[in-house]
């Protein structure tokens, strides 16, 4: 299709760049191990964790509480005695299942939307344009609060909530690119040859449209983690004593008064470095998968 | 000037358009989800004759379509009913704290704007350096950090250990008297008066939250500058200017700015919602006196009304923002108008 070597050798660089190999992907992006490293931690202390630790989250002990931290206590102890890296250990099992079930559902049901919008266009199009528009006028925090309070304090609540606020992003990306693909040669030649819309969508254009849409998933991994724990900071969605990172933070957080800092340090740091392991990765991804624009 | 015009008619159009979907979407957040505000206002353990009761109160035995109309009515008065807790109007309630929040995001705004500026452009200008490196981390790292988590390693060590910040105790100390009001901003309100204890006191209450904020949203504002800046450098105007030997400073500040505002004033938009839903946490933290800890008092005390109109107020300020950086485009970039 293309003539001249120009745009060919342009083609074949992109496709270079596009299939190198993982590890010379990695070796280029070095922010990107660092998130994996980040990922692989966390992950390590919710599968292995439990086990490590030989104290249980829930249990509580009056003659050792708010003890700094210490050899036998990493993270210190609570104002009831609990050991907070026991707490920051099983709420990590929360945490993560909060944020991937929050960006299954976005993704899934974003790209289900924004696929359908792209395809047919005209009316349908319009209306659920105008829908992303009203939802994103909402800051999703903000969104995630309404809902949960009115919906209630409990875990599927709070993974609602705050996947109804983010599925716009997912319907915007994916709509943008099936645009663009659906006039291209491929998606002209499966739908000459007769195969149904359903089919010309999902297993010809989604293929080709997914790639920003997991991008965007790996940093709403991060922001769904910072969103649920700032929910429960506030005393919305999971309440105490579940031992859930911004659980963990907002009960500490009256400690700092008596300069009693680990409570609330701890949990809270272990929130940021999740958050910045998926953001890392993603943002490198976002470089890997989109150079022109990485480049700008 | 007949293009611009209708730009701008269609861009209003648009704005209020989304406004009126918002409305729908509080309503339908708030009355058809599958919760019951009554319920949460009464508690798990009341009567079911006291539920029905309040329900009564609340105007929810009605049909949905002649609750939808009645709450559009009351928002087109400007009432957007009573809150539960303070036994106030909610508009007034909002109204009366506006200023605080106000202060608040404008300052973090200010104090991350410029900061996005200067590390941004020197990113720019020194792409693919150790501080451009360092900066990207920088600008990766704001973007994961827990709000209620800074603010709460901010205080401990800048007022706790340190002793350097102010109280996280509101606006300013106990024994210092509000600014005489006029905006309702103390800084503001202290300079118009010429009031200098005031504006020494309300500068140092503010100065933590403040940075708090900024250094969260500083980190998506850099990130635009440096982006927005590489794209105009690479630009061949830039470099005819170049040629030409204009001088470097002018290039960067008068050229190639001005020509990548469109994108930071959209990104400067978008942080604005996030400083305001950001505020509620931060907020809650300093004691300060906005809609934001306002929010979270209503929520602790399951006052739906005060809720509803706090999330009404932030979403329609949103939008209002949008449009009037929209329109700021097309002053700055007169390329849009024609579009």
């Amino acid at each position: 299709m293309t003539t001249g070597t120009a745009a060919y050798s342009i083609e074949a660089t992109a496709k270079a760049r596009r299939y190198s190999p993982f590890w010379h992907t990695l070796r280029a992006h070095p922010s990107m191990i660092a998130g994996l490293v980040l990922l692989f931690l966390v992950i390590f202390m919710m599968v292995a964790g439990p086990f490590l630790v030989p104290y249980k989250p829930l249990k509580t002990n009056p003659e050792i509480r708010l003890q700094p931290p210490s050899a036998t206590h990493p993270m210190g102890t609570d104002a009831f005695g609990r050991d907070i890296l026991a707490r920051v250990v099983h709420g990590a099992r929360l945490d993560l299942l909060i944020a991937f079930s929050v960006v299954a559902i976005a993704l899934g049901l974003g790209v289900l939307i924004g696929m359908f919008s792209g395809y047919y266009g005209g009316k349908v199009d319009d209306v659920i344009m105008r829908i992303t528009d009203i939802v994103l006028a909402f800051p999703s925090f903000i969104l995630a609060l309404a809902i949960t309070a009115i919906l209630g304090n409990t875990i599927p609540n709070v993974i609602i909530a705050i996947a109804i606020a983010y599925i716009p992003y997912f319907v915007r990306l994916t709509r943008g690119e099936v645009l663009s693909a659906r006039e291209l040669d491929y998606a002209e030649a499966a739908r000459c040859v007769g195969n149904p819309s359903w089919r010309v969508m999902y297993l010809h254009l989604l293929p080709n449209c997914l790639t920003p849409a997991l991008v965007q998933a790996t940093l709403c991994l991060g922001w769904a983690i910072l969103d649920a724990s700032g929910l429960a900071f506030l005393g919305l969605g999971i309440r105490p004593p579940t031992p859930e990172w911004g659980v963990l933070v907002s009960e500490g957080a009256r400690d700092i008064i008596s300069l009693q800092w680990w409570t609330s340090f701890f949990p809270g740091a272990v929130i940021v470095l999740t958050a910045f392991g998926f953001n890392l990765i993603g943002d490198s991804l976002r470089d890997v998968t989109s150079p022109t624009e990485a480049e700008q | 000037m007949v293009s611009l015009r209708r730009y701008v008619l269609r861009r209003l159009g648009l704005a209020l358009l989304t406004l009126c979907g918002v409305v729908v979407a509080v309503f339908i957040i708030t009355r058809i989800l599958p919760g019951n505000p009554a319920a949460v206002r009464v508690g798990p353990y009341a009567k079911p004759e006291i539920l029905a009761q309040v329900e009564k109160e609340m105007g929810l035995d009605k049909p949905l379509p002649l609750q939808f109309v009645n709450y559009v009515v009351k928002l087109a008065q400007g009432n957007m009913g009573m809150s539960w807790r303070t036994g106030q109007p909610v508009q007034k309630d909002l109204t009366q704290r506006l200023p605080a929040t106000l202060e608040l995001a404008l300052s973090a705004t200010l104090i991350a704007v410029v900061t996005g500026l200067i590390l941004g452009i020197l990113s720019a200008l020194f792409q693919n350096s150790w501080f451009d490196q360092i900066v990207r981390v920088f600008t990766i790292f704001g973007a994961s950090t827990a709000l209620f988590w800074l603010a709460l390693v901010f205080v401990f060590v800048f007022y706790y250990w340190l002793g350097w910040a102010a109280s996280p105790l509101g606006r300013l100390d106990v024994g210092v008297t509000a600014p005489k009001g006029i905006t309702g901003m103390f800084v503001l309100d202290s300079l118009l008066t010429g009031n200098p204890l005031a504006l020494k006191n309300s500068l140092y209450h503010l100065a933590l939250p403040s940075l708090t904020l900024a250094f969260v949203v500083s980190a998506p504002i850099t990130k635009i500058v440096r982006a927005a800046m590489l794209d105009q450098l690479h630009a061949d105007y830039i470099r005819t200017a170049r040629t030409i030997g204009v001088p470097t400073r002018e290039i960067i500040w008068r050229d190639a700015l001005r020509n990548a505002m469109v994108p930071i004033l959209t990104t400067i938009g978008i942080v604005f919602g996030y400083l305001m839903a950001g505020n509620v946490l931060v907020e809650m933290i300093f004691s300060w006196p906005g809609i934001g800890s306002y929010a979270w008092m209503a929520l602790q005390n399951k006052d739906l009304e005060a809720i509803q109109g706090f999330v009404l107020l932030i979403a329609a300020m949103y939008v209002f923002l949008n449009l009037l950086i929209d329109l700021l485009y097309s002053v700055i970039d007169p390329r849009i108008r024609l579009g």
